[in-house]
């Protein structure tokens, strides 16, 4: 099992954390307008820096800088085929399962100080510390409580109890679990659309991630079923960092704490949410939320 | 009448003739079909009984059975299931799931395409240079299961690679990031959900393999034979060394199969025999359309346990 690289999660020592500290404040420095004045700035859980993607010779993602507050809700949003979900998929380097891509910059995972991208750094490490929830609800073709227990199984947990104990968490911490606690055996294909998906959020909650990916979660979802997967994920961030891509701008207005607007593959404006969906800074960003384009 | 009301009627008159076309051509090649079953039926059925299932071939015609021949095209199918399916899907999956798309991987493709459609009596020739001669072999059921191995085995890497090819992407993608490694997601995901088509593709290419002649004829199989493999565990006769047989020891042993008893008896004058290669042949028909009936259960049971 691949839990090696977990060690890097050990409690820091007092040194270390004054250190991060120094880091996260130059962290936020870089954002004086978001971090200033009464609103005291959270810790930065990823730091995106000067973060570009190339799919062979077509750049993606191009020279973006976003830091991630840590337990907040990090919205990304813009026009199809500004980057935004190339720039999500970086954060557990599913790109890498595709040939011809190729990344640059870093991605710094604190409080460990990771670096997602580092090439020294095992994928398959960042996708157990980091975890995803897809466009279109993708459970396994599997029993309702196999799928969940598959993430705890592939980061090595063997006893039965703590198993059905953990996916029982998940799936109350995704709001499913009066759905579904008699039925956890049957497979999850019977499940509804909006139920297959808070499935999906409790896959990716049972090995408690410390940050989950949200690539357009409710693209697939009827009105009612996607109310409830924003109210979800509101609630997550009491344990766990959000950064969620999303298509439909009232939705990155409702459910999360910072918004970044992409264009054409660069980061346009990052701020506060109500800052940017009130006030924002630049043109391109209020022609974009006003519904002028996009 | 307008000119669409007019170009409607000559599309549909075009629908239902393609449907007339289609449905005579269909009822001729079942018509034939029907016809060469019954003519099996009507020469071999009569000779069709216990005693000729269970003796031995003979010299006379109303003596003579398959005995040998259904033991022999048993043990020539086990040898070619236990060494055609490993490597066929082990390929599948590496060509699939691991390799990378280059010249090379581009080569082997097109080489397994193009074995397919070799003849089977080319792989007879290869296989009597090969496992005959330079491996040792003899004319073995074990020489003969690796014979018709190699001849399917490109069946079973298409039918596995197809198989793999239909699970959506977006499973990967889903079961990958949860942190497997590429062979936890084989291992867990696409293996278990790609069973259905793979064993469809098994049992169509092992209904292949049993009907095939040529290239066993090639390697020498016998075609005419009185005596059963050694079963595993049995008592050897005392004029043998005595004792009891290997676990292994029938892979050893000479052998003929139902297509090649039934060539031996067609080949044969007098109406008697004859009517031993129609029976035969109705054990041979009834053998192989089993397993397509097999494989159209498994298949109609995976397709209702796996949705996506």
């Amino acid at each position: 099992m691949v839990t090696a690289g977990l060690g890097t999660m050990d409690r820091p020592g007092a040194e270390q954390v004054e250190v991060r500290e120094a880091a996260l404040r130059e962290a936020w420095s870089a954002w004086p307008g978001v971090a200033s004045g009464r609103h005291v700035p959270p810790p930065i859980k990823a730091d995106v820096r000067s973060l570009s993607f190339w799919y062979g010779k077509v750049q993606a993602v191009k020279n973006v800088s976003i830091p991630i507050a840590d337990r907040r809700v990090t919205a990304l949003i813009g026009p199809s085929g500004c980057g935004k979900t190339t720039l999500l998929r970086c954060f557990n380097r599913m790109h890498d399962l595709y040939r011809n891509t190729r990344y640059e910059g870093q991605i710094v995972l604190h409080p460990s100080g990771t670096d997602i991208i580092d090439r020294g750094v095992n994928p398959i490490e960042m996708r157990m510390r980091i975890g995803m929830v897809f466009q279109k609800p993708n459970p396994f073709p599997k029993s309702i409580f196999e799928n969940v227990a598959f993430g705890l199984r592939m980061k090595g947990f063997r006893g039965r109890s703590e198993i059905a104990d953990r996916v029982e968490a998940a799936i109350r911490a995704a709001a499913l679990w009066d759905e579904v606690s008699d039925r956890l055996r049957k497979p999850a294909y019977d499940l509804s659309g909006g139920q297959q998906q808070r499935l999906c959020i409790a896959r990716a909650l049972a090995t408690e991630p410390e940050m989950v990916l949200f690539d357009e979660p409710t693209s697939a979802l009827d009105p009612v079923a996607t109310a409830r997967i924003e109210e979800l994920v509101q609630s997550l961030k009491e344990r766990v960092t959000v950064l969620i891509v999303t298509h439909n701008m009232q939705q990155a207005g409702r459910v999360s704490d910072f918004t970044a607007f992409m264009y054409l593959g660069e980061m346009v404006e990052f701020d506060r949410t109500e800052k940017v969906f009130q006030n924002p800074g630049k043109q391109l960003t209020e022609q974009y939320i006003s519904g002028r384009f996009g | 009448m307008t000119s669409i009301e007019r170009v409607i009627r000559f599309r549909r008159y075009q629908d239902i003739g393609f449907q007339v076309l289609g449905a005579s051509l269909t009822v001729i090649a079942l018509l034939v079909l029907g016809a060469l079953v019954l003519d099996l039926a009507k020469t071999g059925l009569g000779r069709l009984s216990w005693s000729f299932l269970a003796s031995f071939p003979s010299r006379k015609a109303e003596q003579a059975g398959i005995a040998s021949a259904i033991v022999g095209s048993f043990y020539v199918m086990v040898v070619t299931a236990f060494t055609a399916i490993p490597l066929g899907v082990a390929a599948g999956v590496y060509l699939e799931e691991y390799s990378r798309r280059n010249w090379f991987t581009a080569v082997i493709e097109i080489n397994i395409a193009n074995l397919a459609g070799v003849p089977s009596i080319v792989y007879g020739l290869m296989a009597l240079s090969l496992f005959v001669y330079t491996f040792g072999l003899g004319e073995s059921i074990l020489a003969g299961g690796l014979t018709l191995a190699l001849l399917i085995l490109p069946i079973v890497i298409v039918a596995t690679r197809e198989a793999l090819r239909s699970i959506p992407q977006h499973i990967r993608e889903a079961a990958y990031a949860m942190g497997a490694t590429r062979w936890q997601v084989v291992r867990y995901h696409l293996l278990p959900y790609s069973t259905g088509g793979i064993a469809t593709g098994v049992i169509i290419a092992l209904s292949r393999a049993i009907g095939e002649t040529a290239p066993l004829i090639t390697i020498g199989a016998l075609t005419f034979i009185a005596f059963l493999p050694p079963t595993p565990f049995s008592p050897r006769p005392e004029e043998d060394g005595g004792g009891l047989y290997g676990p292994f020891e029938w892979l050893d042993s000479g052998f003929t199969v139902l297509p090649i008893q039934m060539f031996n008896w067609v080949s044969r004058p007098g109406d008697a025999f004859l009517a031993n290669a129609a029976a035969a042949g109705i054990v041979l028909i009834v053998a192989t359309l089993g397993l397509n009936a097999l494989a159209i259960v498994v298949r109609n049971r995976m397709r209702r346990r796996i949705r996506w």
